[in-house]
């Protein structure tokens, strides 16, 4: 898992069946220490409470559907968590 | 598998059910050579690893949903999966915990 800033929203009313009701967030990842690396990605949110502007953790792969109701969908990233606080040295 | 040094600790209410009650560690992952290579994982910990140690990492689904016991389903991937003692590559230098804390090795002699 990586770290993530929830920089926009997308939504999409046409999308691959098991997807509905799945919200769609643009995320920036980051670095541990939280500067942005690579481009931004659409990530579906696996917590459906993340929001702009959030710290998030992203995990990406074939895991990423599996923080899905759906767990056969194609998705390749997913906000996991909304990270309350790091302490990284 | 890869090595990593814990580099720090995630804190996070809102997650997937499969982390409540688990760790979340920042863990760099190392080089051969014992240094940082820049990339890093929030792995989640299975071996009360803590901030400074060396560590041995998992990151493949199937086998980390394993260690969890929640197969097939679970959205799970990097996992600490050991403590490091000791790593003997010609040439490198893998500094444990224990090492880096221990007067003769940090040059300290308060603790």
């Amino acid at each position: 898992m990586q770290f993530g800033r929830v920089i926009g929203t997308l939504v999409a009313t046409r999308k691959a069946d098991g997807l509905e009701g799945v919200k769609f967030l643009i995320v920036q990842l980051l670095d541990k220490h939280r500067h942005p690396v690579g481009d931004p990605v659409v990530a579906a949110d696996g917590t459906a409470q993340a929001g702009p502007g959030e710290l998030v953790f992203v995990i990406a792969s074939r895991e990423a559907a599996l923080a899905l109701p759906e767990a056969f969908v194609p998705v390749d990233h997913a906000i996991v968590g909304i990270v309350d606080e790091v302490d990284v040295g | 598998m890869y090595i990593g040094r814990v580099s720090g600790t995630v804190v996070a209410t809102i997650k997937n059910e499969l982390y409540q009650g688990r760790k979340l560690l920042v863990v760099d992952r190392l080089n051969l050579q014992g240094k940082p290579t820049g990339r890093y994982d929030i792995a989640v910990d299975m071996v009360q690893a803590g901030t400074g140690e060396l560590v041995l990492v998992l990151d493949e689904g199937n086998s980390a949903r394993q260690i969890v016991g929640r197969e097939p389903n679970g959205a799970i991937r990097a996992v600490i999966v050991g403590i490091i003692d000791q790593v003997d590559i010609p040439g490198a230098t893998f500094e444990t915990y224990r090492a880096r804390r221990t007067p003769a090795a940090s040059g300290a002699a308060d603790d």
